[in-house]
């Protein structure tokens, strides 16, 4: 299970403040953290940053790169700043992730900086309009969002498909929906696509104190299905136990009395 | 059409495990695919076969064994250099004399026995306790101590003594013998709490408890494929420790490599048969992944090596 840390948001006051103030602390301590929790990759969302993107994004990427020898998954809508943060990133311990592309035209051009960049990327499974209304519809978009991705000279392994996760206190059929897209995404190529979740999308409107008894509870349902990589809170220990006793019982890794503390 | 052959690709690493020092060291491990699958993968070191020396005369021995050892095994010292003699990559000392059912030899003379050997041989030197968890931790501990800078191998630490042994390898720099009970996942715990106290898993070789052919040799050898596929598959970090099977100890014992020709007469003679029991329980657990054996006679030792000069 490959784990993207998701602390490094723009969502986050902390976080704000400090893209705003250039202030490298914040992150490089949330960086550290997370790595040191177990996460694969570090992801740094800096939000649309209409007025300075390309400066911001290659500074998060410079800071958090001085402390953590991990690759990054970049969050940005801003095409600019995309750019500058794949420019930025230090490839010597991985290929960076772009989150995201999606079906929408105004995505397409993050797809082009995949392939320019040889960089992986997550595609979320939304075309134009509305959402899409199921399992089904998600693999309809998936196959196109995957020949686009060949057009633009991007190996099938480095797409993770992305099922949309909706919340499920407004849509709660959409969170099966969700689980039988993993499923079935792994279908659409041999060897199986990859798949990814934004996984606290689930509990968004859910009370604080439901929303990580919802979140780990999914995570295991969809790992259970195959899911192959997850945007969560690795300081959650409750999260990545979860995530360790899944893939334990599933048989991926060996089991032994101290397993979680592995 | 031309003949694919399918190949498994894996993830993980056999840790490279270096033994004693100079021209002579060895280093176990560094396989990147399961057993002798060179066409998979890179087997940059080839498994070794130690001959077993004890601290106390073979007199429990079976004949067979005697007598291929002859006047060698009057003093530990010169039964080493025997084996070094006769082709053994490595010497593993049992000081089974220290067992307090047998000669109950103090820490101090055990340590004492283990120096002089280790200064009588330029192979790199096993020292193992005599299996009383209780004894083993002082005895390991004086001949660690004794034998610093060699670069040994101490053992075998179980889950009852661990701390201790592995304090002692740790203190005098020697690679460490983790033996857990024919279980899988007890061989990874025990690795996990070494390292959970500091202790480097690249040092630690693993036995996962060995036995004769005929007497359980298939649970040995199906535990050890397991561990093989969690380390190479699964790259668990756990369990990429290079395996050591002791075998010789178990050989010996059994009904086909003692009973003579004229009470087992439907068994052929008994030199030939107690050989191919010893080198035929190698060859399987080479199969199954051993980077390194503890046998008894050097002529059934000879025929491991040339198994494993066929396979390599």
């Amino acid at each position: 299970m490959i784990i993207i840390g998701e602390k490094i948001s723009v969502i986050a006051k902390k976080v704000r403040e400090a893209l705003s103030r250039f202030d490298p602390k914040p992150l490089q301590e949330l960086a550290k953290a997370q790595a040191k929790a177990g996460a694969h990759y570090i992801d740094v969302s800096i939000g649309p940053a209409e007025e300075n993107g390309p400066k911001l994004m290659d500074w998060a990427v410079k800071v958090v790169h001085e402390v953590v020898e991990k690759p990054l998954c970049l969050d940005t809508t801003n095409i600019k700043a995309m750019e500058a943060g794949l420019k930025a990133h230090n490839n010597a311990w991985g290929a960076p992730i772009i989150n995201s592309t999606s079906n929408e035209p105004e995505r397409f051009p993050m797809m082009e900086l995949a392939g320019k960049y040889n960089a992986k990327v997550i595609a979320l499974t939304l075309g134009k309009g509305s959402i899409p209304a199921d399992a089904e519809d998600r693999c309809v978009i998936a196959s196109e969002i995957m020949a686009r991705g060949m057009e633009f000279g991007i190996p099938l392994e480095n797409i993770f498909l992305d099922p949309l996760i909706l919340q499920i206190a407004t849509m709660q059929d959409q969170g099966r929906q969700a689980i039988r897209a993993v499923k079935m995404f792994q279908e659409l190529n041999d060897p199986p696509m990859q798949t990814v979740v934004g996984l606290s999308n689930i509990s968004n409107g859910a009370p604080k104190h439901v929303r990580p008894i919802i979140n780990r509870n999914y995570l295991a349902m969809l790992m259970y299905e195959g899911l192959t990589s997850a945007i969560i809170d690795p300081l959650d220990k409750d999260m990545m136990d979860t995530a360790k006793t899944v893939e334990m019982i599933m048989g991926k890794t060996m089991y032994a009395h101290s397993y979680l503390d592995m | 059409m031309a003949l694919v052959i399918l190949k498994e690709s894996y993830s993980g690493r056999i840790y490279n495990v270096q033994l004693g020092s100079g021209a002579k060291a060895l280093t176990l491990g560094g396989a990147t695919a399961l057993p002798f699958l060179g066409f998979e993968g890179t087997f940059p070191n080839r498994p070794v076969v130690a001959l077993e020396v004890t601290d106390i005369a073979p007199e429990d021995w079976p004949e067979t064994l005697k007598k291929a050892l002859g006047k060698a095994s009057a003093s530990p010292v010169s039964w080493a250099k025997f084996c070094q003699e006769n082709g053994a990559d490595a010497v593993a000392l049992r000081l089974m004399g220290t067992h307090p059912d047998r000669d109950n030899k103090t820490p101090d003379e055990a340590a004492r026995i283990a120096a002089e050997v280790a200064a009588a041989i330029d192979i790199p030197l096993i020292i193992l306790g005599s299996g009383h968890a209780e004894k083993d931790t002082q005895v390991l501990q004086a001949a660690a101590a004794a034998t610093r800078g060699k670069n040994c191998a101490i053992g075998k630490a179980v889950e009852e003594n661990y701390k201790t042994i592995a304090a002692a390898a740790m203190a005098n720099d020697h690679k460490l013998i983790a033996m857990s009970q024919l279980d899988v996942n007890l061989a990874k715990q025990l690795n996990i709490l070494l390292s959970q106290m500091g202790f480097d898993k690249e040092r630690i070789i693993m036995d996962p408890m060995s036995s004769a052919l005929g007497y359980g040799l298939e649970y040995t050898y199906s535990v050890m494929e397991r561990i093989r596929l969690a380390a190479l598959l699964q790259n668990d970090p756990m369990m990429q420790t290079p395996i050591l099977c002791d075998i010789g100890a178990n050989v010996w014992k059994v009904k086909e490599t003692m009973a003579s020709e004229a009470d087992m007469r439907e068994w052929g003679g008994l030199e030939d048969r107690a050989l191919a029991w010893e080198a035929v329980t190698a060859s399987a657990m080479l199969t199954a992944g051993a980077d390194m054996l503890i046998m008894r006679h050097p002529a059934a030792a000879a025929k491991a090596k040339e198994f494993i000069a066929e396979l390599m």
